[in-house]
């Protein structure tokens, strides 16, 4: 089994393709959104490869340590052109495969007129301890 | 068996209180009460003893002076055990306010605070408070470790201030986590709320009580079978708790007969006025208003000027309370969902739509975003049609 990190960005990512704002779609289908998005939890839970999920605010800060007894430096909300994380799910499975396969599910969430987004999502594998035992 | 199953939690706060008394140190009584409560789930099987706070008691004391044995440590111990009237009846309302005191101690953070009074006086295990906030238990331990250190560097064992304030604060704090877990964290708080109505005579508290029974009262009907959040218009009130209901507005009102008015009081008071109304309509909205504008007075913040601008919309119209929103500063939380409200009850569903999608944007948990993001695209469906 291996851990990989699924990333959602808020920007930074390529556009999806159905790419229409959530709030110009109908309450419906932000309903089936919301969804979709629960029931794939629910069923990775099922599975038994589901090792958390959240969402994370629209704004954050870059901060940097800015020398001895001086307060860390901010850049305040971050600018326009930078990437941002909008929520991360980490999922624990057997194969790179499988893990392109769920992303892919996850990326078929349905949007406007009920069309699957289409988005990019980031998948990176953690980085592991090495193994006990040589193979 | 489980502390729970076998009814000792209640009886932790009270030995806990007679070791303190005794002269134990806040953070070594605290393991030793641990140890004995294991000591008894382990003992006592179906046969429990007379007197089980006695009991405790004793084995707790004993597992005390095991932990702190040292040559010269104990002989003063021991002399002062021998001091000690035997142990017998052991209740102690005035030992279980200490504890109260002392683990909402001003020198604790907030989150120290919570977790060691929910292991002090609640009772509960570390890894009950673990899985009710979502962290490692062992994290857990840490956190109240650290917070037992405090207490004891601040040298209080024995004079904890007696700020009652501080100690609803952290009351309050626990009753907002809601729950996760198998502790119900707003049920929890309200056991050690009753309690501290028992131990001190303060209308506060009893103020604080009736907010909590009040908000509980309605909990059922804040959240749909998928977690989804109903505004409280959209409720349904017949799945409110009319036992709930009714002790809290019996409480809020003998509270304020007494005339030392406080902030618990006044916010119970509001409460009690939605819990009274058939139906969002029927609400005494003008009362309400009058009730924010006396808590203005006791604490005036932008939380309360922002909520009063909800009710003097409801009171005088969506004008009035856009002009009463104007003195609400920008980056209040929720701010732009209570203007998006307002200017779409005053036809504005242009601007209402950006001010939901902005409230979204800006929500502080998913519930409270999904919902917004709803209210936007359900505005700008409205738009659309026309």
């Amino acid at each position: 089994m291996a851990k990989y990190l699924l990333l959602k960005h808020y920007r930074g990512a390529p556009a999806p393709e159905n790419n229409v704002p959530m709030d110009q779609w109908t309450p419906e289908e932000v309903d089936a959104h919301i969804q979709f998005m629960a029931d794939f939890g629910t069923r990775l839970e099922a599975t038994g490869e589901l090792v958390g999920a959240e969402a994370v605010a629209a704004e954050g800060m870059w901060v940097r340590y800015d020398g001895e007894g001086k307060p860390p430096v901010t850049d305040g909300p971050f600018a326009e052109t930078k990437d941002l994380i909008a929520g991360w799910m980490i999922i624990d499975v057997d194969t790179e495969a499988r893990a392109i396969e769920l992303a892919g599910e996850l990326s078929a969430a349905p949007g406007a007129n009920g069309e699957p987004i289409h988005e990019w999502l980031e998948v990176r594998p953690f980085l592991a301890m090495p193994p006990t035992v040589d193979g | 068996m489980s502390v729970d199953d076998a009814g000792l939690r209640p009886l932790v706060p009270q030995v806990l209180g007679v070791l303190v008394r005794r002269g134990a140190d806040f953070a070594t009584a605290e393991d030793a009460v641990q140890e004995a409560l294991l000591r008894a789930l382990a003992t006592w099987g179906d046969d429990p003893p007379d007197q089980p706070a006695a009991w405790l008691t004793t084995v707790a004391w004993r597992a005390f002076l095991d932990l702190t044995r040292s040559a010269t440590a104990r002989r003063d111990r021991e002399a002062r055990f021998d001091a000690e009237p035997p142990a017998g009846a052991v209740h102690s309302a005035d030992d279980t306010l200490r504890l109260y005191f002392l683990c909402a101690h001003p020198e604790l953070t907030p989150s120290s605070a919570v977790a060691l009074t929910l292991r002090a006086v609640g009772g509960l295990t570390t890894r009950q408070i673990a899985e009710a906030y979502l962290v490692p238990e062992a994290t857990m331990a840490q956190r109240i470790s650290r917070a037992k250190r405090t207490v004891a560097a601040a040298g209080l064992a024995g004079d904890a201030p007696d700020d009652v304030a501080t100690v609803m604060r952290v009351l309050y704090l626990v009753f907002n986590e809601g729950y996760s877990g198998d502790v119900d964290l707003a049920a929890e708080a309200i056991r050690l709320t009753r309690q501290l109505t028992e131990l001190t005579d303060d209308p506060e508290v009893a103020g604080l009580l009736a907010l909590m029974l009040l908000h509980h009262a309605r909990r059922r009907s804040r959240t749909r079978p998928d977690g989804s959040l109903v505004p409280l218009a959209e409720q349904d009130r017949a799945l409110w708790d009319d036992a709930l209901i009714i002790e809290g507005t019996g409480l809020v009102q003998s509270a304020l007969s007494r005339d030392r008015l406080g902030e618990y009081q006044v916010q119970a008071a509001i409460a009690a006025l939605h819990a009274d109304a058939p139906s969002v309509d029927e609400t005494d909205w003008v009362q309400i208003v009058e009730w924010y504008d006396e808590l203005l007075g006791l604490a005036d913040t932008p939380i309360v000027r922002l909520n009063r601008a909800v009710a003097v919309g409801e009171a005088d119209g969506a004008p009035a309370g856009l002009s009463a929103l104007a003195e609400v500063p920008d980056g209040v939380p929720r701010r732009e969902a209570v203007a998006a409200h307002l200017h779409e009850r005053n036809g504005d569903l242009a601007l209402a739509a950006r001010l939901y999608a902005e409230a979204a944007r800006n929500a502080p948990n998913q519930a409270e975003r999904d919902h917004q993001t709803r209210q936007a695209a359900r505005v700008n469906e409205l738009l659309r049609r026309r």
